[in-house]
């Protein structure tokens, strides 16, 4: 009569041979269950923490990007992205990105995004946008800074990237970042033209890339053609033009 | 001289895995522009090869050849996830200055290599100490070439100034090219020609008789 004991069946699968292959099957399964449990463990206890640093970033960020721009107590609104219009409160929902237009390489999208208007002396100075987007290895999150003709670009930053340090990672370096000051972002016709190209840059509508970080820098020519395109905030920045123009 | 012979200090010096056995240099060079940064990525490796080494013993009679290289990598990569998600959590700013080079720890050849080479054949103990010596033996290269260069580059150690820069109105000129990788190269030969003219016998013998590893 065989026994029903799992203390038996542990000890018989340990005294297997180890040239047997339930052995390596069974070791290997072991292992790997172990070490993801403590690897699950680890990242779910910290996730918070680990948020809290990121907010704490992400915030740090803004208060940079608004300092090199002049300083400033801007307002926060919420923004409807498909309308473009403000709202009070944030659902929380997201929407799915109709993966042709995902250059971003987002795919899913927030309903409802939190963006930083600064005036001065009633005037609207600056619009503070948060982006983000695929890069070569990494998801980039940063913001971008428009000026008051909501073309032309005041600043973009990246506080958070996981790029090959020395090349990608450069984008989030200063010596790059002041590169996109004055950038323009359309042309007459209205057409988003903005872009990191593979060398030096000619021209408004042009950054320099940067050399063995090309992958990234059409990472980051995407993500910022996505969020300034229809799906992101374009609409929002029609109504602030709209609304400028009266 | 038989592997078990050997004390547990030995590779600080003697074995030392940078100076000797030329393991390990990618983050030497990549993690030592300030000495903080060297001394976090020392205490991260000294806890990932401490442990890997400690449990690939205790389950070293049960590891079948023909995936032991699946399971030791399998555990070091955990061990390297667990350190990369604390240092996130409480060491942020850190964490961000190492960026990928925690991470890279699972790659890093000293680890592997003594999975390999020790821990699999002897007892737990004994490779709790391998793992701290062999960590050790890392860290005070690392630490050494981190001090130097913090001082060529900035002036400062951890952050407090030693030698007050030109820039600041004090007289010390910065030495750039340490803010460099080729700076680090040649601080991590100009050491290793340093510990081996003390200790001739570890001069690798030329041509191709050497049973050294290749570096990493």
């Amino acid at each position: 009569m065989t026994s029903v004991n799992p203390l038996n069946w542990w000890r018989s699968f340990l005294a297997l041979p180890n040239t047997h292959p339930l052995k390596a099957i069974g070791v290997v399964f072991l292992v790997a269950l172990v070490c993801s449990f403590a690897v699950s463990l680890t990242a779910v206890t910290l996730k918070p923490l680990q948020d809290a640093n990121r907010l704490r970033e992400s915030a740090a960020s803004l208060v940079e990007v608004l300092e090199m721009l002049g300083g400033g107590t801007p307002r926060a609104h919420m923004v409807d992205l498909a309308s473009g219009n403000y709202t009070k409160r944030d659902p929380g929902t997201w929407t799915e990105i109709d993966p042709n237009n995902d250059i971003a390489g987002l795919g899913q999208l927030e309903t409802v995004a939190k963006v930083y208007e600064l005036y001065e002396n009633d005037r609207l100075k600056l619009v503070i946008l948060p982006v983000r987007g695929s890069g070569y290895q990494s998801m980039l999150k940063g913001y971008l800074a428009l000026r008051d003709d909501l073309n032309t670009i005041a600043a973009l930053t990246f506080h958070e990237q996981g790029e090959t340090p020395g090349m990608g990672a450069r984008v989030a370096e200063k010596e790059w970042q002041t590169l996109w000051a004055d950038k323009q972002v359309t042309d007459e016709s209205g057409v988003i033209r903005i872009e990191v190209v593979r060398g030096e840059a000619t021209g408004v509508y042009e950054v320099d890339g940067i050399s063995g970080a090309t992958r990234t820098g059409s990472g980051v020519t995407d993500l910022v053609v996505f969020w300034l395109g229809p799906d992101g905030y374009g609409p929002y920045l029609e109504r602030l033009k709209a609304e400028g123009a009266e | 001289m038989s592997i078990k012979d050997r004390p547990p200090i030995e590779p600080i010096l003697i074995t030392n895995p940078v100076t000797v056995h030329v393991l390990g240099i990618c983050s030497a060079l990549a993690v030592t522009t300030s000495l903080a940064t060297a001394l976090v990525m020392s205490a991260s490796l000294i806890f990932v090869l401490s442990f890997s080494n400690t449990l690939i013993s205790l389950i070293r009679r049960h590891i079948p050849n023909s995936v032991r290289l699946i399971v030791q990598i399998t555990i070091i990569a955990s061990l390297v996830i667990v350190v990369d998600q604390v240092l996130q959590a409480y060491f942020f700013d850190m964490s961000k200055r190492l960026s990928v080079f925690v991470g890279l720890i699972v790659t890093n050849c000293i680890v592997l290599g003594r999975a390999e080479a020790f821990a699999m054949k002897n007892p737990p103990g004994p490779s709790l100490l391998d793992g701290i010596g062999n960590g050790l033996g890392y860290a005070w290269i690392l630490m050494l070439i981190g001090a130097v260069r913090e001082l060529l580059v900035a002036g400062t150690l951890l952050g407090r100034t030693i030698l007050p820069l030109a820039d600041d109105g004090g007289w010390f000129t910065p030495l750039q090219l340490m803010a460099l990788p080729p700076g680090a190269f040649f601080l991590l030969a100009m050491l290793i020609w340093a510990v081996r003219s003390l200790r001739p016998e570890q001069r690798e013998v030329l041509p191709g008789t050497s049973d050294e590893e290749s570096a990493s």
